[in-house]
């Protein structure tokens, strides 16, 4: 009797432990998942305590004021903020068609053999780290663009009305027009994969009831692939357009840092994460917490980008679990 | 007079035409920065740069205590980001199905996972560089393992996610406990691809720049502690590049050389080992 006693308690002793390190592991893993939502929280409530004393001292004016100036204490944002609209959109202009181009030679055009390697090759370009584009953006596209086709655009669409304001510039290279460009190159293998990955999965049938009925391939990549993956591309869109946003070397290199006002994209600008880098090692005081009112700035944008970026990526992915049941 | 027919075939050509331009246009860009890295990084590479410090303003010298520094950041980053992602997708995966408190993780990890670099800089100079009164090594590869945490989580989440139902059953049908089924039998199906996401985690900070200015910034010297600012190769080529001096140039590009073959043999080696568990 005593040894069956003994036994069942040895059971219920090892089951217990079981059942014991079973919580500790699903509470320490339940702990680090938490810890994920903590270092966002903790990201904007630290960012926005340090930025307070500039807000407190300008409020909405810091949103619209152009004025940059270390001797008055003075700080306005609106060129940095100009700057990284104005470069963002040149990235997506450049960025997008290329993207969807690649896209579509890689899922529809491209023989079997060729689709690898290419592709490969593009998911190289994002491999390769930001400050690299940097040094290449200053040393070599730069001078390169400033010789070649920044003096014809000037001279063919520099004398328009209205939009030959914006074709103008010293001839330096360095510039807004160039930081636009080179992040429109860093963002094409994110957003080329994200649309490739959404071309593949159009089902066949789809594609081939087109082709029977005697679409052409573009037909069949601009009213059937492109339709069925709306959702997709424009969160693939987003995406890129939260990482151009955020980008901070590379434009660093190629902006020019200047923080004065221009109509003319050929001039040397700043953007937000440009001037962040650029002056926090010699800021103080309320130069420093204006700065850290950029960096509070910038996330809370690109926050609001990506979260609509995978909002639509989401929807993409219900409305195809949706039609599989 | 074109007719209906005709044109729409036009129009066909011309935007495949168009797709074939842009993706050569993508490949030419790629090529222009590999040749330009290569050849100005091969023609400074020299054995100094493997065994002199940094130099002082318009000095030749080498790189090893960036070399080292960066190695330091690095290994310690991943050290504290890889429990931290490895846990928290194990939690999403094993544990946490589609509630309402997985979904939230799930995004806002994505959110992080493209979140500007420079702005976790930032936040770990207010909670660390500020109140310490210095810059540091910890504070720099801090920094970079809140960069690796979601690398890691999804990597880890969508690996486990690989692992067949039934191999838990099977587990769990003969008595173990489940966190004995997760590490034994989950972990040891799934940990090529969990390796994988280690290896794109260190590949992605190796090269960051942007939150080592504000926390690791740099060290001219021999330093091996990581209480102290210390030297490390993206900050160096940031300062370097952009300084008037040519020999300090030309280290740059060395650096960046140095830096971009790492990143490169880690990201083909993970696309590689990513592409053995699917043909097992």
């Amino acid at each position: 009797m005593s040894t069956t006693e003994k036994d069942i308690n040895v059971r219920l002793h090892t089951q217990s432990a079981g059942v014991i390190w079973d919580k500790v592991f699903k509470g320490t893993s339940f702990a680090f998942a938490a810890m994920v939502l903590i270092v966002m929280l903790a990201i904007m409530v630290m960012l926005f305590k340090e930025a307070w004393p500039t807000f407190a001292q300008f409020g909405f004016s810091f949103f619209y004021t152009s004025e940059w100036d270390f001797a008055g204490n003075k700080y306005g944002a609106l060129v940095p903020i100009i700057g990284t609209l104005i470069t963002s959109l040149i990235a997506l202009l450049v960025g997008v068609p290329v993207s969807f181009g690649i896209a579509i030679f890689i899922s529809v055009m491209a023989p079997s053999w060729l689709k690898r390697p290419v592709g490969i090759a593009i998911e190289l370009l994002a491999a390769v780290p930001s400050i690299i584009y940097g040094m290449w953006g200053l040393f070599y596209f730069a001078p390169w663009f400033a010789n070649t086709v920044q003096p014809f655009m000037t001279d063919n669409l520099g004398g328009l009305p209205f939009i030959g304001q914006f074709f103008q510039g010293p001839p330096i290279g360095v510039s807004i027009f160039t930081a636009g460009f080179v992040l429109g190159i860093m963002i094409i293998p994110f957003i080329a994969s994200i649309m490739r990955d959404m071309f593949d999965v159009v089902p066949t049938a789809l594609k081939e009831s087109a082709y029977a009925m005697g679409s052409t391939t573009w037909e069949v990549v601009w009213k059937v692939i492109l339709p069925y993956t709306k959702a997709g591309v424009i969160g693939g869109v987003m995406l890129g357009l939260g990482r151009a946003m955020g980008e901070t070397m590379a434009v660093a290199f190629v902006v020019g840092n200047s923080l004065e006002l221009n109509t003319g994209l050929f001039y040397p600008g700043a953007t937000i994460a440009s001037t962040m880098a650029n002056e926090f090692n010699e800021a103080s005081g309320l130069h420093m917490s204006s700065l850290i009112a950029l960096g509070f700035m910038l996330f809370v944008i690109t926050f609001l980008v990506l979260s609509l970026a995978k909002w639509f990526l989401l929807r993409l992915e219900k409305s195809q679990q949706g039609d599989e049941t | 007079m074109i007719s209906k027919f005709q044109k729409r075939k036009l129009v066909n050509y011309f935007n495949l035409s168009a797709s074939i331009l842009v993706t050569v246009f993508g490949l030419i860009m790629l090529a222009w920065i590999m040749t330009v890295l290569f050849g100005k990084g091969f023609e400074h590479i020299n054995w100094a740069v493997f065994t002199e410090m940094t130099p002082p303003p318009g000095a030749a010298g080498g790189l090893i205590n960036a070399i080292v520094g960066t190695l330091l950041i690095t290994f310690f980053a991943v050290l504290i980001g890889t429990p931290v992602g490895v846990l928290a997708g194990t939690y999403l995966a094993e544990f946490g199905g589609k509630g309402r408190f997985s979904s939230s993780v799930r995004f806002i990890n994505d959110v992080l996972l493209s979140a500007p670099s420079i702005v976790v800089g930032v936040f770990v100079y207010a909670i660390l560089v500020k109140p310490q009164g210095h810059f540091s090594g910890w504070a720099g590869a801090i920094a970079l393992s809140i960069l690796v945490i979601p690398v890691v989580l999804r990597t880890t989440e969508d690996m486990l996610k690989l692992v067949p139902v039934q191999m838990r059953e099977a587990a769990a049908a003969l008595g173990a406990p489940r966190y004995k089924v997760t590490i034994d039998i989950v972990y040891k199906a799934a940990l090529s691809g969990m390796f994988t996401g280690l290896l794109l985690a260190t590949a992605r900070i190796m090269g960051e720049t942007a939150p080592l200015l504000f926390t690791g910034l740099n060290n001219q010297f021999w330093s091996l502690d990581m209480n102290q600012p210390m030297a490390n190769m993206p900050v160096v080529i940031y300062q370097y590049a952009l300084s008037p001096y040519e020999d300090w140039q030309n280290l740059a590009w060395a650096a960046a050389l140095l830096i971009t073959i790492s990143v490169l043999v880690m990201n083909i080696i993970a696309r590689y080992s990513l592409k053995q568990p699917s043909s097992r």
